[in-house]
């Protein structure tokens, strides 16, 4: 009996192969990064690369929790920077009025988690009943007014101008983290050892922490319901599962994981304003890099963060010698503007929405994860 | 529950909730000359959002295709409108209403024509191949948001164009102590003229039946031998047209735009059609005439309010009925 095997087994050898080395590229390109983004600090000293790792380490999360909607359950939402703004401007108005401290970091940041799970409970309950389209409409709404609500509640949140505050001192580039004989800041690899490198593996420890956290969800039972609900909705709701129940679920903990990718987000920049934390563009990075990583894949989630954020910085470097080598014709310049990025990018969006749905790792991993 | 839906059938259903906001605001404000301007405002508002929504209504209602990039077709409208305004020049600020007339008519009729054209465009290159595929369908339609809008900032620049307005439009028209705008008039009877067509087209013609037939049961048309697909395309290039027409009159009525509009109007109009209930140009009307009403309304009673106005609009309709207020097909 083992030593047979079953016809479709054979039939699909040739493709299973292609899924195996497409899938160790695939892992091993987030091992790469992951691996990078844990040395970051030692690798790429100056403060441009930290603040990219960074944000790619926060960004990973956040990606992947709106991944959980997108790509595994098949919900559209638009208000996924409401959550990420929510967690960032509760921490960011603790600590403003508070001082810095651990416990205005809590509480700010508690109350913003807990502000992000009741909106998300009212959106849920209220809307993921009806069709997806509408949800998706509902989100964008509310998402919409979050941000009308920041820039119009200045008092609180500063308006458009955001807010800057301070961090606790165990963060601070002042702080010496290990210090050496002289009683000065200790390096390693010509690197000090202060509260900057501090902060940073808090963010990189946490999201990391998260990151697991959403994989072991994706393994269990729920994962699995959540990917009937996607693929057939009506069969699972057969079968006995409350398909409202588990989309809320799934959407209050996507909400929640955004949420604390939020404070990581305010506590590594000391600023929070509607560009860093609550902006449609925000949502749109997002979506772009969930869409060109691969859709219901978590790793495809590092992949697509990585692309973007690497692009964001040097598609521009790249059209600017463009815009320059075409400025004789005209238009093409203001096509090739550095300004224009985003055209580009949506272009090359919908592309890959046609012709690889499946995105970067999907489409390696011969998974369709897209339907 | 039921009987209170029988009760309210009975005095026309949905359609006096305009009316009552409109007597309960009057209560509020208590001042006749203010409400009546807010009203017209409301009003002349409401029509040129159903223009933009109702395109957007029936292309749902018939293909079940929710077009994410609908409110570029707005946007458009407007700048092309604010450029063949600006190039009328001496016709559009001389004295001579012929003139002026023909100038706002030929600006509309080339956003119109604009709207109508790149619909086709769209529905072929972007629409088309992800049909019956909902989520492919908001992500492909999002990424042509996306492009056109950063093709408008390229085409006109980030800064806000200003717009001229035609002369004969200008000023205002006093009846009594109520000064009311003629373009706000104007507005009105335009949105007014492009309704009763859609309603005369939807429920008089052979055209109109089929499209309303492929709303309530599309296999079933198909099923008789009728190409609906090509019905579909002249619905979307129709609403393509009206949502760049609304634009055109939305740039006239603001006097400045910015290419966040598209935006902007994006959020509304989707609140319009929500409110509404999808598939039904009826729904459509309700919808954008309560939005409209409710944000001048709320806007001189509670500045502060006023943004957040349509939302809460929105949130107390689902509640009440989550499919909107007059879908065209429950369910």
């Amino acid at each position: 009996m083992t030593s047979q095997t079953r016809p479709n087994d054979t039939v699909s050898a040739p493709a299973m192969s292609r899924a195996r080395v497409g899938r160790m590229i695939v892992y091993g390109a987030v091992g790469l990064v992951g691996l990078a983004l844990l040395f970051a600090p030692f690798l790429f000293p100056d403060v441009r690369s930290q603040e990219v790792a960074a944000r790619i380490c926060v960004f990973v999360v956040l990606v992947a929790s709106y991944d959980l909607l997108l790509g595994y359950t098949g919900i559209v939402s638009f208000a996924h920077t409401m959550f990420f703004g929510l967690g960032a401007y509760g921490t960011a108005i603790a600590l403003k009025n508070m001082g810095p401290g651990a416990d205005a970091i809590l509480l700010g940041g508690g109350a913003g988690v807990l502000a992000a799970l009741v909106l998300a409970l009212l959106i849920g309950m209220l809307s993921l009943r009806v069709k997806a389209i509408f949800f998706a409409m509902v989100t964008l709404a509310a998402a919409s007014v979050m941000m009308v609500l920041a820039s119009q509640l200045s008092q609180f949140t500063g308006g458009e101008d955001g807010m800057t505050y301070q961090v606790p001192r165990i963060f601070s580039p002042a702080y010496k983290l290990l210090t050496d004989a002289d009683g000065k800041t200790l390096r390693l690899f010509d690197v000090a050892l202060n509260g900057k490198i501090a902060l940073y593996y808090f963010v990189f420890l946490s999201s990391l922490i998260l990151f697991l956290v959403m994989a072991r969800i994706v393994a269990s039972p729920l994962g699995t319901v959540l990917e009937a609900i996607r693929e057939n909705e009506l069969r699972a709701e057969a079968i006995g599962y409350k398909v409202v129940v588990y989309r809320t679920a799934i959407f209050c903990i996507a909400a929640v994981i955004a949420a604390l990718a939020g404070i990581l987000r305010a506590m590594w920049l000391k600023y929070t304003g509607p560009e860093v934390a609550l902006s449609f563009a925000i949502m749109i990075d997002i979506l772009l890099m969930v869409v060109i990583g691969g859709m219901g894949t978590l790793v495809g989630a590092v992949i697509g963060v990585v692309i973007m954020s690497l692009a964001q910085f040097y598609l521009r470097d790249l059209m600017e010698i463009a815009a320059e080598a075409t400025s004789a014709i005209p238009l093409l310049p203001d096509l090739l503007n550095p300004e224009r990025w985003l055209l580009w990018l949506g272009v090359l969006f919908i592309l890959l929405v046609y012709f690889f749905p499946a995105g970067i790792a999907g489409t390696l991993m011969g998974k369709g994860g897209a339907k | 529950m039921n009987a209170l839906s029988d009760g309210l059938s009975r005095f026309g259903g949905v359609y006096p909730l305009p009316v009552i906001i409109g007597v309960v605001a009057l209560a509020l404000i208590g001042n006749p000359s203010t409400w009546v301007t807010l009203t017209v405002a409301g009003l002349a508002m409401g029509m040129m959002i159903f223009l933009m929504a109702s395109g957007l209504s029936l292309v749902f209602g018939l293909m079940d295709v929710l077009n994410f990039g609908h409110s570029a077709f707005v946007s458009f409208g407007a700048f092309i409108a604010a450029s063949v305004l600006a190039a009328m020049g001496s016709w559009l600020t001389g004295s001579s209403p012929a003139l002026n007339m023909i100038a706002l008519l030929a600006a509309i009729s080339a956003a119109t024509a604009f709207g109508a054209a790149s619909g086709w465009f769209f529905e072929r290159v972007i629409v088309r191949p992800v049909y019956k595929d909902h989520l492919r369908q908001i992500l492909i339609t999002m990424g042509a948001l996306i492009v056109a809008e950063q093709l408008l900032l390229a085409i006109w620049g980030g800064a806000p164009v200003p717009v001229a307005r035609p002369a004969v439009l200008e000023g205002s028209v006093l009846f009594g102590n109520v000064a009311i705008e003629t373009y706000r008039i104007f507005a009105f009877f335009l949105g007014l003229a492009v309704y009763v067509c859609l309603y005369l087209v939807l429920n008089r013609t052979r055209i109109g039946l089929l499209i309303r037939a492929g709303v309530e049961n599309r296999e079933m048309v198909e099923a008789l031998g009728f190409r609906i697909d090509r019905l579909f395309i002249g619905v979307f290039m129709a609403g393509s047209a009206l949502a760049a027409m609304g634009g055109g009159m939305w740039a006239g009525y603001q006097g400045l735009i910015t290419p966040a509009l598209g935006a902007e109007m994006l959020i509304i109009v989707f609140i319009v059609v929500i409110i509404g209930g999808l598939g039904s140009i009826e729904g459509s009307l309700l919808g954008a005439i309560l939005v409209g009403l409710v944000a001048n309304y709320v806007a001189f009673l509670m500045p502060k309010l006023a943004l957040a106005s349509n939302m809460i609009l929105m949130m107390a309709v689902l509640l009440w009925r989550p499919y909107g207020l007059k879908p065209a097909v429950m369910g």
